[in-house]
């Protein structure tokens, strides 16, 4: 199955990341924004805003997209992409919920 | 010969397969079965209406005495299975009983979860999952006293309703924000815990227990915040495990559950497995209809037809508590290639959400009126197009079956004139047509003045606008309120006045009383509600972070790359050398790249990383110092000169008046940022004429000046008035601050409020009618109580801790 060949690491559970809230992972030089929304749907996504870069775990979560907290783009929590006019992509990370665990892949989605 | 058929555990699951097996190749086996419970096969699922006492255990039996004498089954009841010999193909029992086997089908369900808890293991500490659980809750109901229930999804909910009517106190202890949450969105969830609660149950969400306490016997349950619930009995419903121990000894491929194929056969060919105990394509069911199918798959397997599958779909929700009507199915999360259809009404409480993915229902919650349930799982199932009855579908079957083209006014057109619209004034569908006639009456806010219709709570506001565009036709257009962002059509005045009105205290409640078009808000009216409610319900509204922007959240101003800013306050630009030293050391101690005097009197230190920022704060406050809000729609800063303390010109305490001002003012959220200032003489030094809020010393007193703007507009203040007295300064603008407070839309500056109410209104309100100035007043002194915390200091001691640490730090191993 597909899902075996991807390296799974725990990172934390659903509890640690507030509802409609966000934390970050660090792996090497890389941040990784883990986003949980209303509906308690996990995401990952680079911590990169595609516009200036801004870490968007800062954001607000509304739905399943966070607005940054720079310019305001509001990017896809769930393929990275930047909505509406602005253009621009950022990488997403597959998960996976095991109970309440939270399993991020750092193969890309 | 007949094969001899052997099955562990006589639930539900296997059951029906009997039923099926016996009804497909009734000739084929002899069935033996050993259940660990004393009984026979009995509906589970209807455990909670034998709890409530609504049925009793005979009404729930499936198959009795004589079915399995009619199909020749020997029963082994309360025998526990505790060895499997796959070499002899042959079972043991507990008490020693054996039985071999050509087929053996595992089916021995869940075990329910227990939270290793300090005392979980007194006496009254039960689960919720067999006869023997009701059996002794109605025991203990009978002996009086109070339950607790931890965990509020469907089985936690089912026992505390139960026990709620068995006469005990409940309380529900969840700790998850809302209620089912894997079932429900949390608008519904609010709904249900708001019923509960309506029942007399106590609902706790985001509680965690700490220990259960008591002498021998359950006597009282402790939460994590202090909270000390006294209990005789409490239940644990927090979620089941898989029973797979005894497949795991006998050595079977086991996983989360007893690993099947799609057919329900083990790693072992001659062994199967179906119900909560199996794990199929990586999936454990806890629902009975997915279980059915594997049984009717189990059923097809054992009788010869082997191309019989198990296909995973969703299984509905609902829950089994009189008068509770609710229902959820398939994926109910958002997503950008998803739309969402709303419809709430907020007088009978009913909610209704559709999900829908390319013009196809993917998911449904339902709370109030649940009737529609089927036929929209029907159509998510079939995975139908309904693009052409979009427009009605969220109506339900009888609207989309029933009428073409329903006209939206067809009902008021049909209304008689002494039909009561306004149900609070009075008023009827004749008094407002008139009033719009014969007054010439254009917008909502005239027929509200004119005739009250939909001035108090507001509810019948839709109403009263389809009988405009009655009376006016197209010239009417109900939206042209500018509306607060696109999940609802209501301004930012409707919205203020409703939260009052209704005293709306929470935003999943306000979201559905006003009936938000979407789910969970947006960027744009998750802040502004936040402040409404934190400016309206002080000490009492539950402040919600993740509805406020970064700076607010993490309490420093975020830098375009990522970094923060920290300001602390300097009380009316006053420092020391203590002061300024200790913003020395911590700038060597953190390696703080800029620091700036401010051009509001005190100093920024720029580039602290997030991680610190709490270490920053701890040195800081050991000297004294208090967040300046430098990110706050709040009190920012108070400027002030040097006053008579120093100066040639100064005619008043400048800077003592702006420190006291400061004082009294920090911590205050208000719709815009707020900045004062206070000069000693009319030359003005601290610029107070361009502030929100100024104040210019003279002989005689301190005039009192505001609305004026600096920023993106350059406007000098207006005159509020003249007082005599410094006392007089504080209360004047305390509740010039308070009216601002009350009445300012979200992000609109005091100069922008004034303008929309009128200069001389708020002159009126402060400076000639002092019952109403002291009301205002009273009103900022009250909420101050609960404004004044420092949360810099706050977060050293721990608060929020999520905000500023990393959830993981990932070996780089492990990221190849
Ligand atoms: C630090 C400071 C500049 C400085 O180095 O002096 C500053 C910095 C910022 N100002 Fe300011 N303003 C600062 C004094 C002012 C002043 C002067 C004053 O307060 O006397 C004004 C004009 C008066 C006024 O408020 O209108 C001012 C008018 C603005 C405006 C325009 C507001 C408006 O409604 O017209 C913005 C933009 C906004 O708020 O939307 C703004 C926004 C900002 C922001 C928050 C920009 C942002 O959105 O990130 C800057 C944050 C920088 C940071 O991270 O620290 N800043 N800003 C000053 C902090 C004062 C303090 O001690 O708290
Ligand atoms: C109070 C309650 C309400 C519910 N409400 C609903 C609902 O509304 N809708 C819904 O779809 N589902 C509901 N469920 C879930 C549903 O009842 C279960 O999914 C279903 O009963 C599971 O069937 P099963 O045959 O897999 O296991 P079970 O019915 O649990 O049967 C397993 C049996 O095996 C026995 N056993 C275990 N180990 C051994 C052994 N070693 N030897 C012999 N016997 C053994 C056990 O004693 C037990 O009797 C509810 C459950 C409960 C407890
Ligand atoms: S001009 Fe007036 S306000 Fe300015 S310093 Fe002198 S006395 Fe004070
Ligand atoms: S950096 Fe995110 S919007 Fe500009």
């Amino acid at each position: 199955m597909n899902v075996m060949t991807k390296n799974w690491i725990e990172i934390g559970t659903i509890g640690d990341i507030p509802l409609r809230g966000a934390r970050h992972v660090h792996s090497g030089d890389k941040t990784i924004a883990i986003f949980r929304n209303a509906h308690n749907k996990i995401f990952a996504l680079e911590d990169k805003c595609p516009h200036g870069g801004c870490p968007i775990s800062n954001g607000i979560v509304h739905d399943s997209s966070v607005t940054c907290p720079i310019h305001n783009w509001v990017i896809s929590l769930e393929t990275g992409q930047a909505l509406g006019a602005d253009e621009g992509q950022i990488l997403a990370f597959p998960v996976q919920i095991d109970g309440d665990k939270i399993l991020l892949s750092l193969g890309v989605k | 010969m007949k094969q001899k058929l052997v099955i562990v555990g006589n639930g539900m699951a296997p059951g029906r397969a009997l039923e099926k097996l016996f009804n497909s190749a009734p000739d084929q086996y002899e069935v033996t079965i050993f259940n660990a419970e004393n009984r026979v096969n009995y509906d589970r699922i209807m455990l909670s209406p034998v709890l409530s006492g609504d049925k009793a255990f005979e009404d729930i039996i499936i198959h009795d005495d004589a079915w399995y004498k009619e199909h020749n089954v020997t029963l082994h009841k309360g025998h526990k299975v505790s060895n499997i010999d796959r070499d002899k193909k042959q079972v043991t029992s507990e008490g020693g009983i054996t039985a071999d086997y050509n087929k053996l089908i595992i089916a021995t369900g869940s075990l329910p979860f227990i939270i290793p808890l300090p005392g979980h293991k007194l006496a009254g500490v039960m689960a919720y999952r067999d006869l023997d659980d009701v059996t002794a809750m109605q025991a203990a109901a009978k002996a009086g006293g109070a339950a607790v229930v931890i965990g509020g999804g469907l089985l936690g909910l089912e026992a505390a309703a139960g026990l709620k009517e068995q006469g005990m106190d409940v309380t529900v202890i969840h700790l998850m924000p809302t209620l089912m949450e894997r079932q429900l969105d949390p608008a519904a969830g609010y709904l249900l815990a708001e019923e509960l609660r309506s029942r007399g149950i106590t609902v706790l969400c985001e509680a965690n227990t700490k220990e259960i306490v008591g002498d021998g016997k359950v006597e009282a349950v402790h939460l994590d915040n202090g909270t000390v619930i006294p209990a005789s009995i409490v239940v644990m419903a927090v979620g089941i495990r898989p029973n797979s121990g005894l497949a795991k000894d006998a050595g079977l491929e086991v996983g989360r559950g007893i690993v099947v194929s799609d057919n329900m056969q083990t790693s072992d060919p001659d062994i199967f497995s179906l119900g909560e105990c199996a794990e199929v394509g990586g999936v454990c069911y806890g629902l009975v209809a997915p279980l059915y199918q594997m049984a009717n798959v189990l059923a097809a397997n054992l009788s010869g037809d082997q191309d019989a599958k198990f296909v995973p779909q969703d299984t509905p929700t609902r829950l089994k508590v009189t008068g509770i009507n609710l229902y959820s199915a398939g994926d109910f999360a958002d997503g950008d290639d998803r739309e969402e259809i709303i419809f709430r009404d907020a007088a009978s409480g009913v909610y209704k959400r559709l999900i829908l993915q390319e013009n196809k229902i993917i998911g449904v919650v339902l709370y109030g009126e649940a009737s529609d349930g089927p036929w929209f799982s029907g159509k998510l199932k079939s995975q139908e197009d309904i693009s052409e009855i979009r427009d009605m579908l969220i109506f339900g079957q009888n609207a989309v079956m029933g009428g073409a083209n329903v006209d939206p006014l067809a009902a008021v057109t049909a209304l008689p004139d002494d039909a009561e619209i306004c149900g609070c004034n009075g008023i009827c569908k004749g008094d407002i047509v008139t009033a719009i006639n014969e007054k010439g009456l254009t917008s909502l806010g005239e027929v509200r003045a004119h005739t009250k219709a939909s001035a108090s709570c507001g509810s019948c506001t839709g109403l009263v606008e389809q009988l405009m565009t009655l009376t006016l036709g197209s010239s009417f257009d109900a939206n042209a309120i500018q509306s607060m962002c696109p999940c609802t059509d209501l301004g930012h005045s409707e919205v203020r006045r409703l939260i009052k009105a209704k005293e709306i205290k929470s935003i999943p409640q306000l979201m559905q009383e006003l009936e938000w078009k979407t789910s969970c808000g947006c960027v744009k009216c998750r802040p502004a509600l936040n402040y409404y409610l934190v400016a309206d319900w002080p000490g009492e509204y539950v402040d919600d972070y993740q509805s406020r922007f970064i700076n607010e959240r993490v309490h420093a101003n975020i830098q375009k790359d990522g970094t923060y800013s920290v300001i602390p306050r300097m009380w009316g630009g006053y420092t020391s050398a203590n002061e300024l030293r200790a913003i020395a050391d911590v700038v060597d101690k953190f390696n703080i790249p800029t620091v700036k005097c401010t051009g509001g009197q005190r100093i920024d230190m720029l580039g602290i990383k997030k991680q610190d920022l709490p270490a920053v704060w701890e040195d800081l406050g050991k000297a004294g110092f208090v967040s300046g809000h430098a990110y706050a729609k709040g009190l920012r800063t108070v400027k002030t000169c040097v006053g008579t303390d120093w100066c040639r010109m100064g005619t008043q305490d400048s800077t003592g008046l702006g420190i006291k001002l400061e004082k009294a003012m920090w911590g205050s959220w208000t719709p815009a940022k707020l900045k004062l200032a206070v000069s000693g003489c009319p030359r003005n030094c601290s610029e107070a004429t361009c502030k929100d809020i100024g104040v210019i010393c003279v002989d005689s007193g301190y005039d009192i000046h505001f609305a004026g703007a600096a920023g993106l507009d350059i406007k000098p203040t207006v005159v509020l008035g003249h007082v005599d007295t410094e006392e007089d300064a504080i209360i004047y603008i305390l509740a010039l601050a308070q009216m601002y407070r009350e009445q300012g839309h979200y992000l609109e500056r005091i100069y922008k409020w004034a303008d929309r109410v009128g200069i001389e209104e708020v002159k009126a309100q402060i400076m000639d009618n002092a019952q109403q100035r002291q009301t205002y007043y009273d009103a900022f002194i009250f909420s101050q109580k609960f404004a004044q915390v420092d949360p810099w200091n706050e977060r050293v001691s721990g608060l929020d801790k999520h905000e500023f640490n990393p959830l993981a730090t990932l070996e780089l191993e492990a990221a190849q």
